[in-house]
Formats: structure tokens, sequence, C-alpha cells
């Protein structure tokens, strides 16, 4: 007998590329799809149903298809189609309790994979550098989507306690980036000024979109020999980058705002809905996050393709170039050196290189 | 951890160790010098201008498209090395002319813990320790410094203190740097120290909960007893404004003879010569794990520590011939 895989929220790009990978593992019979609104891409083979987990009916669906692992992608930051802060939270929270609700009931589920983030750690400048999983937050997240993470992840750990026969794994992600990414970083960076808070340069890790599906498969699939993966891992790429090296190479220009009015400006452009200015988003853009991810290599086996500085210039691609092209900064550069450079050719001089 | 890479552009380390020669005669290229590059001194070794217009323009084009690397705690060696360095280089030789001793103890490669008093109002001595160990060693081995949760918070500061290679005063960093073979430096007083009035100068305070130590052995790295005079004497505090203090949100606020009555001209420090020892090594590898656990070693060893620290600036004092030369 083969497995049969349920995904939700596939309406988001990046959980509708993850239906579409799962399909071609070995060993997988059926994958079911669920989210409230049909999505816009290509599901392959899967089936999808048009359900809205926060509503009961989704117990019947475990059931009905005899579901052996739920993987459980529909915790976002950013609305999809219209709907405010609270439809966002309605969907993360009540959502992700239906569906654990529904899944204690159902005996057949045997794995559980649940995409979490790493807000849940905060950001204080009483944190250490590094987090590892353990690491308490100093300041837990006040609201917004760290908020209802942290609130899922407990719910994940109440019904690893109740159902200690179902493999659970919690995936961190860091800030996920890539040519097609819709998290509120994206965002942020896709603005063609980059407002930062002054004084402050904060250190970023990124992950790319290609490694978040390879490290969901590893999730939902068996465990590789001399691995586990069931428990809370921290996914991110190698490196950090500062957010002044990112806009350097994004050849975005930075207006540094005083913290007390980065609120004001964060609340304008929420208001004008240019981007999710939040305040989980101004801390992290203040104080920055780097996590470990020991426990993902060691632990889980997971390997990350793609760099932080690789999977930014990715991106970056596909953005294409803001207002100072980094290039064009370069060359700008170089012109001068060739400016200083040129008088003193009259003057052969064995020591010049 | 990501080691940054490092292009010399410019041989300015023989320079800085070299007693200062008159400049070697020679026609000079005709082109305006402009201020491009981040050292804009005066060029005296072979190489000239244009080696060094050229690798500061080549540094200008790495940090303006932002094609350089920090490490996991935000660390530019390459913006350390080349700028921070650099500025602060002049005070260390000129300003506080500070002599070190002792700068073998510290291991050439490997991790090691410099544990160090804490004076002067500001932090100085800090920064300047930093120089000394990347100056004075053999290995020009970079220092990370275990900094306050108030350096982090304070904006550009805590901007800066990163680049510089500083970070929390935290087990888990301290832990993490060690593991990664580096040298770490803390000042266990803290505010205690650094805030103490003048009065009870080269005294030194309760060292904390001697959580450092515990940190040494669990990391199995040895621990460098470091004394540093001078720095007492830069801002001497005569008072302390408790209110001002509270309602800014700062552990004190110092009142000097001459700040903050001279408004900015107070706050330059006073120039005093400086001497910065590095004492014996205490090695650390020869306990057992469970060592780091047990409360009574750890306070004697704290005590050692601090013994060790207290005796060598009595010492340093009697030989000190004044405090400004």
């Amino acid at each position: 007998m083969g497995r049969v895989v349920l995904v939700t929220g596939v309406a988001r790009p990046l959980s509708g590329r993850f239906v579409r990978r799962v399909q071609r593992e070995e060993g997988v019979d059926k994958v079911v799809a669920v989210d409230s609104v049909a999505p816009a891409h290509q599901l392959g083979d899967a089936e999808f149903v048009q359900a809205d987990i926060g509503r009961p009916a989704i117990g019947r669906l475990l059931a009905e298809y005899r579901v052996d692992t739920v993987v459980h992608l529909d915790v976002s930051g950013t609305p999809l189609g219209g709907g405010g802060r609270s439809s966002v939270k309605e969907a993360n929270v009540i959502g992700t309790l239906q569906l654990l609700g529904a899944c204690q009931k159902a005996p057949s589920v045997r794995r559980l994979v649940v995409k979490s983030s790493t807000n849940v750690y905060g950001s204080a400048s009483r944190d250490p550098a590094v987090f590892t999983e353990t690491t308490p937050a100093k300041a837990l997240p006040s609201g917004g989507f760290a908020k209802d993470a942290v609130e899922v992840e407990g719910y994940v750990r109440g019904f690893a306690r109740r159902r200690p026969d179902v493999a659970v794994c919690v995936l961190r992600f860091a800030n996920i980036l890539g040519p097609g990414a819709d998290t509120p970083l994206a965002e942020y960076f896709s603005l063609p000024v980059l407002p930062t808070v002054l004084g402050y340069d904060p250190r970023l890790q990124f992950v790319h979109e290609e490694d978040c599906l390879d490290v969901l498969r590893i999730a939902a699939g068996e465990p590789a020999r001399g691995t586990l993966n069931s428990g809370t891992f921290n996914i991110a790429g190698d490196g950090v980058v500062l957010l002044s090296q990112c806009a350097r190479r994004l050849g975005s220009p930075t207006v540094p705002v005083l913290l007390p009015a980065v609120t004001w400006v964060g609340a304008a452009l929420r208001t004008v809905g240019v981007t999710d200015f939040s305040r989980e988003q101004i801390r992290l853009l203040t104080h920055g996050r780097v996590v470990s991810t020991v426990q993902m290599r060691e632990t889980l086996g997971f390997h990350p393709a793609w760099t932080t500085a690789q999977t930014f210039a990715d991106f970056a691609r596909a953005r294409g170039s803001g207002l100072l092209p980094p290039q064009a900064v370069a060359h700008a550069v170089d012109r001068v050196a060739e400016t200083v450079r040129a008088p003193s050719t009259a003057y052969p001089e064995p020591s010049a290189d | 951890m990501a080691d940054a890479k490092v292009i010399p552009f410019d041989d300015d380390r023989p320079r800085r160790r070299r007693p200062r020669t008159p400049a070697p005669v020679r026609a000079l290229p005709e082109a305006p010098q402009p201020a491009a590059g981040p050292e804009p001194g005066p060029a005296r070794d072979d190489g000239g201008w244009e080696r060094r217009i050229a690798g500061g323009l080549a540094f200008l084009r790495r940090r303006l498209t932002g094609e350089y690397e920090v490490d996991e705690f935000g660390y530019d060696e390459e913006l350390t090395d080349q700028v921070l360095m650099s500025l602060l280089r002049p005070v260390y030789e000129k300003y506080f002319r500070v002599e070190v001793k002792g700068i073998e103890n510290i291991p050439a490669d490997g991790g090691a813990l410099i544990v160090a008093n804490h004076s002067g109002t500001l932090p100085l001595d800090g920064l300047m320790l930093q120089v000394a160990v990347h100056d004075r060693h053999p290995a020009e081995r970079h220092l990370r410094l275990l900094a306050a949760d108030l350096v982090f918070r304070l904006p550009v500061v805590n901007e800066v203190a990163r680049k510089a290679g500083h970070t929390l005063a935290c087990a888990e960093d301290a832990e993490r740097l060690l593991g990664a073979g580096e040298i770490v430096g803390v000042m266990p007083e803290g505010f205690k120290g650094i805030g103490k009035p003048f009065s009870e100068r080269y005294k030194l305070q309760r060292f904390g909960r001697g959580g450092f130590v515990s940190t040494a052995l669990r990391a199995g790295v040895p621990i460098v007893p470091c004394s540093i005079v001078g720095a007492e004497e830069i801002y001497p505090m005569v008072g302390n404004a408790r209110t001002l203090a509270r309602v800014l949100g700062l552990p004190y606020f110092p009142l000097t003879p001459t700040f903050p009555w001279l408004g900015p001209l107070g706050a330059l420090p006073l120039p005093t010569k400086w001497t910065i020892q590095f004492g014996e090594p205490i090695p650390t590898d020869g306990y057992a794990t469970e060592a780091a656990e047990d409360p009574m070693l750890m306070f004697n060893l704290t005590d050692q520590v601090r013994e060790q620290i207290q005796h060598t600036l009595y010492k340093l004092l009697v030989q000190r011939r004044s405090v400004f030369f």
C-alpha cells in the first residue's frame, strides 16, 4: 500500500510546487491538496479539495482518503488575495487547531510536518547572536505572524504529546526568498527605496525556495539511514548578510529612519497597502536574526544547496536591479580608478603594479 | 564560520611596526590625490600613491557593491582591519601610548579567554585591548569582545560594535566563539567597574557570578588574565547624576571635572599613559566535564583570576612614574 499525503495551503505557489514534487516521490500513491481558494497554478495529478481547514470537514477528508502524512503549509504571514490580518490569524491558528484535532482522531495519520518560522525567536538586543532550537525567546512576539507561529507550535507540541505514535516535524524556516517568493520580506525588498532603521544594520539569513521544497520532501518521507526527521529544526542557508549589503547588492537606495518614526512610516506604508510593515518585521529589520543550522545538518541530514548570499543573488536577479545597480556603481568606481591611473602612465615607475 | 576574504591592498603592516623613517624622495605622480581611499594617509613605503589609491578604490568598490562577507555575529573583518583599526591606531599609539607586556601569553592559535579589568567611564579600554592584541601579537589575532546589552540597544553603537566583532556578553555567544577557536575578551566587572567613582580606582569590583570561568572550562580554553593601567584616569568620575541616568536609561551618568561643564570639549579623555599586561594563562583543560557545574571550583578559579589581575595592577602602579608619562 502506498502513502497518501495531504497538503494544506496549496493555493500558494510554493505549496503548489511541493504538491507537484511530492507526487513524483517513490511510494506516494495519492496527494490530496487542500485550500479554501482554488489555486491559480497546476497541481498535476493531485486531487484538489476546496475546503477550509478551519472547519470540521477536514476530519472526514482524512478518514475518507486514509491519509497517513499531513504536510501543513497553511501557516503564512501574508493574506492570499485580499483579507486582512485577522483572516490570516484565523487561518493560521484556528486552521491549525482544527487540523490537529482532526489528525488526533484519524488513526491512519503517521506523520505530520508543520511549516513554522524562525520568527518564533523574536528579535531583541538582549538575544544571543545565534539562536539554536532550544534558545528561549527573550521577548516573546507580541503579535502578528510571529505570535501565530508561536501558538501553532504550541498546538503542535500538544498534539505530539497526545499522539506519541505520530512522527512530528516542525521546520522553522528563515526568511524564504527566491524568484517567486511572496513573503513579507520579499515585498519589502521590492520597494524602490528601502526604509531602514537609523543606526542598525541587522543580520539576515535566507533560505531558497528550492531548498524549502527539498527539506519538506525529506521531512515528509521516511528518514534516511542515520538521520532523524522528527523534531524541531531551524532551516536556513549558510552564511549571513547584512541589510546594508542586501540593499547594495540589490541596488536600492536606503532611507534611514529614526526608530520611533519607523512605526509611523510602517503604519503609513501599511495603510497605502504597499507592504506589510508589521511590528515584528520592524524588529527583524532592527536587530536581525541568525539561527544555528547544526541540527538541520547533523540530525535531519539536510544540506541546503543555496547559501544565504546565493539565495539573495537569485532573488535580486529575478527582481531586476534597483535605482543604483551595483554594476553601474562598480563601473563608476572603475572609471575613477582609470582617471587616477591615467596621468601616472607618463611616468614609468617600476614599483607600480 | 565564514572566513571573511581579506585582500591586503596595502603594506601598512610593516609601516606601523617600523620606526618612522623619512619618506623616500621621489617624483610623485601628478595625479591629484582624491580622498577616495579609506586611509588617505601619506604613503611612506614603496608602492606609492598609485597602489594606495588603487587599493582604496578596490576597497570602495567592494563596499559600495556589497561584495564583502560578515560572519554570523556580524563581524566585518575587512572593515575592522582597514577602517576601524586605522581610526583607533592613532589613539592607541599617539594619544594613550599603550605599552603592552606579556603578549606571548596569548596563544598563537586556538581559543583563549582574556579577562581584563574594566574602567574609564567609557569602554575605551576594550577598544585599546582589541588594537593591542591585533597589532602586537605575532599572529595578528582578532579579539572578539563581549559587550553589555546596552551597547546593542543603542543605535549606531550597536552597528559599529557588531562590525568590529563584538557580541553580547552571554554564555551562548562566548561558547560559540571559543568553540570556533577565537580569542574572546571579557570584562567581568561590567558597569560596576567602568562606572565606579574615581576614588575607587584600581580596586577590582566583584566579578559577576563567574560565568566566564565555566564558559572557559566548558570550551577547554585557557584564561589569560589581563591588567590595564591608565584607563582609570581618562575620565575621572567624581560624581554620578543618578536621576539623569535613570531618565536616560543609562547605568550611570558621569560627572567629571570637565564633563558636562565644558560641553563636547569635556568629553575629551585625558591623555594618560597606558600599560596593558597579559598574565600567565590559567589552563582549564585539566578538569572533568562536570567541573563547570561545581560552584566551589568556579568561585576558586574566579578568585584566582581576580587576585592575579589585582596583584598585577598594584605591581604596574608601583612601577608607573606618572599618570601621564
